[in-house]
């Protein structure tokens, strides 16, 4: 398996995970009334500005043989975690989990709690204003958060350097496939790769502001263009 | 789910602080029977709050909700039901329709216990009886203000509540329009009988839809009763100023003769003197006096033979075109303003520093604690 397909499949992993584990937490982030609220947004928020390789340094200690993680995988599956694809999808998890929750929190708090109020009045539980109300209302959250994910994912380089190790086919991703072929001085086939990587972050912010922006209104974002 | 509702009264006797320690304490009780009682009063007099607590959307910090003996809210036995299981329809004064979903869809939110076809069917109906039913495809963004308003009623009756609670619904719609929402709505509770409480600060509502209204101000009840009976001997200055009395005036009492059920008062520091209803006071005494611009005559002469007992002269301040109605200051020791058509102005050759002669009869000028 090339690097660029690699990177692919463990950002489609990511996204995924992150879409259905974020929901829970921005619905508590934008619904809870907890004074220690701020505790978890902070933790949330954490990987937007530690180093990628403090983040991989702790993931790589707790995925390690000795790691809580790591003994854990062993007992399950009967192999460690570290430098495998599994691993680095946990630990891309963490690392793009502010990516996935901020846009998910905004959306769902910008949901006029009117609207909630009345769901409820209407003998609708949680569960049902959720899905019938919040989720429909917060496409263009849902939207961004799932591509932000997506792309932050595809662009890390040090948390998976650190966890991953440069396993071909395993833990070997585009960015750091990029960085080999530096190092081995074929700038030809290191610039191809850039080159598609700057053009896929690129279209990717362009859809993501283009959305918000209701540049073109698809047919989901229209219920909610006033 | 779907029994048949019979009619209820709705007891409810709530305590509430509010966040800000600044501001009133909501202490209410009240007692809505079927039909439309409204809750009336200014802004900020602790309606909605009322309304919130009776929807179970914000728990009071004491006081007992029931409809006859179904207990939906009961400090002392901690009893709390949860919005969605109140039975309660509230019609918010944003009316808060869900913008993604088309007007069937809304209507048909609160009926998802019911199946398939008996569900199509009610909202039909209900749809039916608010002259919705072509709209049915639509979504909020796309009707009226007025079809909104009648979405958002049907959409909270079509689940056949206990209680309908409706916060200023009718705001912003013409005299017309308004009537013929309220005349639907009186239709379709002809037959269901349940409480409604209306709230809102327009004493025209009041006018339109009065069986029953029950005062707020500063999160109490100050009156209730029959609406000529509440509002037109408003106990209160902020009362008497949402229910629509334009002249609030300071008076000092000369005397009382009571044989003619009169007192004579003096207006501010003027020497307007005016008789008004008896009232328990003594000479010397510091009222109020409350007189609706609209209760003003207006004279270009002095007039005669006349059975209202206070003529006043004065000088025309200013006059104000107001669509249909003009607005007049006149300035006779204190400022009264008065109301008089265009045709009026011009009959009377009404201008700014003419002098006129205003008529108030004894029983338009109410008196204020």
């Amino acid at each position: 398996m090339n690097s660029l397909s690699l990177s692919f499949e463990l950002a489609g992993c990511v996204a995924t995970i992150l879409l259905l584990v974020g929901m829970p937490v921005a619905y508590w982030l934008a619904f809870s009334n907890w004074r220690g609220k701020f505790l978890l947004e902070s933790i949330v928020a954490l990987p937007l500005v530690l180093p990628p390789t403090v983040l991989g340094f702790y993931a790589l200690l707790a995925m390690g043989p000795r790691g809580p993680l790591g003994k854990l995988w062993i007992a399950l599956f009967g192999h460690g975690l570290a430098f495998t694809f599994a691993g680095l999808v946990l630990a891309s998890v963490v690392y793009s989990f502010p990516f996935a929750v901020q846009p998910l929190m905004v959306s769902f708090e910008a949901v006029d709690r009117k609207l909630l109020d009345a769901s409820a009045l209407l003998g609708a539980g949680k569960w049902r204003t959720f899905c019938r109300i919040i989720l429909p209302l917060s496409l263009p959250g849902v939207v961004t958060a799932l591509v932000l994910s997506f792309a932050h994912t595809l662009g890390e380089f040090g948390v998976v350097l650190m966890v991953g190790g440069n396993l071909a086919g395993v833990t070997r991703t585009v960015s750091i496939d990029i960085y080999d072929r530096v190092q081995s001085l074929e700038y030809g086939e290191a610039n191809r790769l850039a080159l598609l990587l700057l053009a896929i972050a690129f279209a990717v912010l362009c859809f993501v502001y283009a959305v918000n922006r209701r540049v073109w209104t698809p047919a989901w974002t229209r219920w909610t263009a006033k | 789910m779907d029994r048949e509702v019979s009619s209820h009264t709705l007891l409810a006797s709530v305590r509430k602080e509010q966040r800000d320690a600044a501001s009133f304490v909501l202490d209410v009780s009240l007692e809505a029977p079927p039909g439309i009682t409204i809750l009336f009063g200014p802004s900020g007099a602790g309606k909605s709050s009322l309304l919130d607590c009776l929807a179970g959307l914000v728990r009071p910090n004491a006081g007992k909700i029931a409809l006859d003996e179904h207990v939906l809210f009961d400090s002392e036995t901690r009893v709390d039901v949860p919005p969605q299981r109140r039975r309660i329809a509230y019609v918010f004064q944003s009316l808060a329709l869900f913008p993604h979903l088309t007007v069937e869809q809304n209507v048909a939110y609160g009926l998802r216990d019911i199946a398939g076809r008996d569900r199509h069917e009610r909202a039909e109906e209900i749809l039916q009886a608010f002259r919705i039913a072509r709209l049915q495809n639509q979504r909020p963004s796309q009707i009226s203000g007025g079809e909104r308003q009648r979405v958002a009623l049907a959409r909270s009756l079509a689940t056949k509540p206990q209680l309908l609670l409706l916060d200023e619904p009718l705001t912003g719609l013409d005299a017309e329009l308004k009537a013929s929402i309220v005349d639907d709505l009186r239709a379709w509770n002809a037959a269901k009988r349940i409480p409604i409480l209306y709230v809102t600060h327009s004493r025209e509502e009041v006018d339109a839809l009065g069986e029953r209204v029950i005062a707020i101000d500063n999160g109490r009840v100050v009156s209730h009763g029959a609406p000529m009976d509440v509002l037109d001997a408003p106990r209160r200055k902020r009362l008497a100023q949402a229910a629509g009395f334009e002249n609030l005036l300071n008076a000092t009492v000369l005397d009382l003769r009571e044989p003619d059920g009169v007192m004579r008062v003096r207006l501010g520091e003027s020497a307007c003197k005016i008789e008004v209803p008896l009232a328990q006071a003594s000479a010397g005494d510091r009222v109020q006096v409350a007189i609706r611009a609209g209760d003003i005559l207006l004279a270009s002469e002095r007039p005669h033979g006349l059975s209202a007992r206070n003529v006043l002269e004065g000088k025309i301040l200013s006059l104000d075109r107001r669509g249909t109605m003009c607005i007049a200051r006149v300035d006779c020791g204190v400022t009264f303003v008065a109301h008089v058509t265009p045709g009026a102005v011009h009959a009377l050759e009404l201008a700014n520093e003419k002098r006129v002669w205003l008529v108030l009869k004894t029983h338009s000028c109410h008196l204020v604690d």
